[in-house]
């Protein structure tokens, strides 16, 4: 009984957690590592391209709960979604249009593209907080849980209950659809093979007749989508604050190298390799030790490693490790 | 127009717009403008040497700027008395400790053949290290928040007049800069930059979390001033020569005395710019300087050449994150207080980057130049935005809710405003207002 308290009380502080976090760092580094394997640049805007999706998505959430629209026990802001990633898609493409492409034409070094980004995201953060200011907004509705922890209790008559939100179920299901859209879209359709063709060799898929700007435009639709829905799907697990999606840039970046820049598959590991490792290392082990070890040998602190301040700390020391020992990445990835 | 007097031109252009806020608003802003006007320029002096002579492109400006500022702490406030003897030493075993277990785990990993006993052993060596880090540190920090924590709680400085201060910082971030170094360069140049990144975010984190240093977020009060040079308002109000002189000059004692602290520090600032822009120059011009444009420019041919391309970025990049430590010093004397949550990246770290770019990368006056422009633009874009705000919604009916939101949101201009430069400035003058010559 009391291994398996153990276990429900490890699946609810961290195994829930880190699944849902490591799916939205996986949408994440996913939009930076398409960013980079097409147009070969680390796209700093990243973050704020998320909190732009996200802004729209919680300004339509209000208008459409004002008009008294939902859809049950799911959060309402599902039903923005859509417009969000329209909104988004329409920003990029033409943020591409008046920044970028002037720099593509001219085969400028990615590093000036980076400085760019970085205008880029200057702006970006500078609409969000023009339009909705600042501070947090909330815009999560419907069910709260989709078991509570007590429910789960009188379930199961164990004494630790196991509590799953409904945003994270949503993340999940939502993460797993976007990834097996995406990979079916990589490859299946025509366009997809033709942007992993111009990724592996642009210079081979400009002979073969690939068209570039048709590749550049569909690849910032795709990330103006994974940005809109991880924006969303991590507002709605926490909360939308324009300065913590810029914060975000860090993890991501670090699951996206993690996994090896310009590799989808690897950009996903790295999510959940960086979310499991930040949230094992920063919760306190004290209640999951106490449960599994025999009475003698209980814990008297919390056995917690890092304070959760330190989640940075982590990712950074993961991303540290792997550059040194495997500076692709673990899975395969590009080095410019 | 020659290249010299252009440039004159435009360094007294950006005189003229600070004159102007002294004549328009009030000369205590105007000289508050050119005080963090002063640091800046330092800051972008850095920065340009990182980036305009070697290429190396570090987002972790803000990181090195906090340990400047945590310098002025260690070294200018008084010291905690009991602390040391209570747990500051237990905790600066602690902190060798865990040093000498990333020491032997690197000397493992360096030393053992490959395979699996290698790995083990040195995941061995790094949780033990842990384990007996943890235990050593956290009574002996228990014990130092502890004592007064109203006020104190840490461990305190040295006591030392504040500006030794100023190359301790510079000294403390080019530790970490090295450190950082050592491991993130040679990689590839958009790697160093989030690594950069990552680090300004940790030393944040570090200056937040560990009370016992410097207080953390409970941020540390009344650091002194450099006394001779700047003085203090109340003394000076008190002193019957000050008054005279400032009703000669036609002020009332208290304007004139806020006047006369700001301008102390402006002169030490500026004598601390001087000597820092002359340094710059004479590196740029120096042979030293010609090797680093060229391993800047071609890096595979620099090697060639038997230049050693990763310990020149080393020394470059060390050198460059001191000068911004050296700055952050600075900042924090001037503030008088160190408040670690005021370090924002986008304030610290980017924005630096605009004023190298619009400035001009490479070029030393550039970035000097692009520092007290872009800092005027941050500080007016607001009152200027403001106004503007005014006059769009003049048309609008009063209490609608338009109109209040956007009066309230031309706060934000600012960060929009200087994404517009940058990106005008790229794409039009990509080499900046004083072009690398």
């Amino acid at each position: 009984m009391d291994l398996l308290n153990a276990l429900v009380a490890l699946a609810n502080f961290v195994l829930v957690p880190a699944i849902a976090y490591g799916s939205q760092l996986a949408l994440g580094a996913l939009g930076v590592t398409l960013i980079y394997g097409i147009l070969r640049f680390s796209n700093f805007a990243h973050g704020d391209t998320m909190a732009f999706g996200a802004m729209i998505a919680v300004l339509v959430t209000w208008g459409l709960q004002a008009a008294g629209v939902g859809i049950g026990p799911l959060p309402t802001a599902l039903l923005a979604l859509p417009f969000a990633i329209l909104g988004c898609v329409v920003l990029v493409l033409i943020t591409d249009r008046v920044v970028y492409r002037f720099y593509r034409e001219q085969k400028a070094k990615p590093v000036i593209l980076v400085i760019v980004s970085m205008g880029v995201m200057f702006i970006m953060n500078g609409l969000v907080r023009f339009v909705i200011g600042p501070d947090d907004q909330r815009f999560s509705d419907g069910a709260r849980f989709l078991i509570s922890a007590r429910d789960f209790k009188a379930m199961t008559g164990l004494s630790e209950g196991l509590a799953i939100k409904t945003s994270q179920a949503i993340t999940v299901v939502m993460a797993v659809v976007a990834v097996a859209l995406l990979f079916w879209f990589l490859n299946k359709t025509r366009t997809g093979k033709s942007m992993r063709a111009y990724s592996d060799n642009e210079d081979l898929a400009l002979l073969s007749g690939i068209n570039p700007e048709r590749v550049v435009m569909i690849t910032w639709i795709i990330v103006a989508a994974l940005a809109t829905t991880a924006g969303v799907l991590y507002g709605l697990d926490k909360s939308f604050k324009p300065f913590v999606y810029f914060q975000l840039l860090l993890p991501i970046f670090a699951s996206a190298i993690v996994g090896g820049l310009g590799n989808p598959l690897g950009a996903i590991a790295g999510g959940f390799i960086i979310a499991f490792s930040e949230v094992t290392i920063t919760y306190a082990w004290k209640k999951v030790l106490t449960y599994a070890a025999p009475e003698s040998l209980a814990p008297s602190s919390l056995v917690q490693f890092l304070s959760t301040d330190y989640k940075f700390a982590v990712s950074f020391v993961i991303l540290l490790i792997v550059l040194l020992f495997k500076p692709t990445g673990l899975f395969k990835g590009k080095a410019v | 127009m020659s290249e010299a007097a252009k440039n004159t031109l435009l360094f007294a252009g950006v005189g003229g717009l600070i004159l102007l806020t002294g004549f328009t608003q009030s000369w205590n802003s105007a000289i508050l403008i050119l005080n963090m006007g002063l640091i800046s320029a330092i800051m972008a002096i850095g920065v340009n040497l990182q980036w305009g002579f070697a290429g190396l492109f570090n987002v972790g400006v803000m990181g090195f700027v906090a340990l400047g500022g945590l310098a002025v702490v260690l070294v200018s406030t008084p010291t905690t008395a009991g602390a040391w003897s209570a747990g500051g030493y237990g905790i600066v075993l602690a902190l060798l400790l865990g040093a000498a277990t990333v020491v032997a785990a690197v000397l493992v990993a360096q030393k053992m053949p490959k395979g699996r006993v290698r790995t083990f052993s040195i995941i061995g060596i790094l949780i033990a290290g842990f384990f007996i880090f943890r235990a050593v540190f956290d009574p002996n920090v228990a014990v130092v928040e502890a004592i007064n924590p109203a006020v104190e709680g840490n461990l305190g400085g040295l006591n030392l007049p504040v500006l030794f201060a100023w190359p301790a910082g510079g000294l403390l971030a080019a530790g970490a800069a090295w450190l950082i170094g050592k491991t993130a360069l040679g990689l590839r140049s958009d790697y160093l930059a989030i690594a950069t990144l990552g680090i300004a975010e940790i030393v944040i984190a570090i200056m937040k979390n560990e009370d016992w240093l410097a207080r953390g977020v409970k941020n540390v009060y009344g650091i002194p001033r450099p006394a001779p040079v700047v003085g203090y308002e109340i003394d000076l109000q008190k002193d019957p020569g000050f008054v005279a002189r400032a009703e000669w000059l036609g002020l009332d004692p208290v304007t004139a005395s806020t006047l006369s602290v700001k301008l102390g520090y402006s002169v030490l600032f500026l004598v601390v710019l001087l000597i820092l822009l002359w340094m710059a120059q004479m590196a740029l011009k120096s042979p030293w300087g010609r090797m680093m444009r060229a391993i800047r420019d071609n890096e595979v041919a620099a090697e060639a050449m038997g230049k050693d391309v990763t310990r020149r970025h080393l020394q470059i990049f060390v050198l460059g994150s001191a000068i911004c430590g050296i700055a952050g010093a600075m900042m924090t004397t001037l503030d008088g207080q160190l408040t670690p949550s005021a370090y924002q990246p986008l304030r610290f770290t980017f924005l630096v980057w605009v004023m190298v770019i619009v400035g001009g990368s490479g070029n030393n006056f550039g970035a000097v130049l692009g520092a007290f422009l872009i800092w005027f633009l941050w500080v007016q874009v607001e009152p200027m935005g403001l106004w503007m705000m005014n006059l769009i919604t003049s048309g609008l009916p009063d209490g609608s809710a338009l109109k209040a939101h956007l009066i309230e949101s031309a706060a934000h201009m600012r960060l929009f405003t200087m994404g517009l430069i940058l990106l005008i400035v790229l794409r039009f003058s990509p080499r900046g207002l004083i072009p690398e010559k």
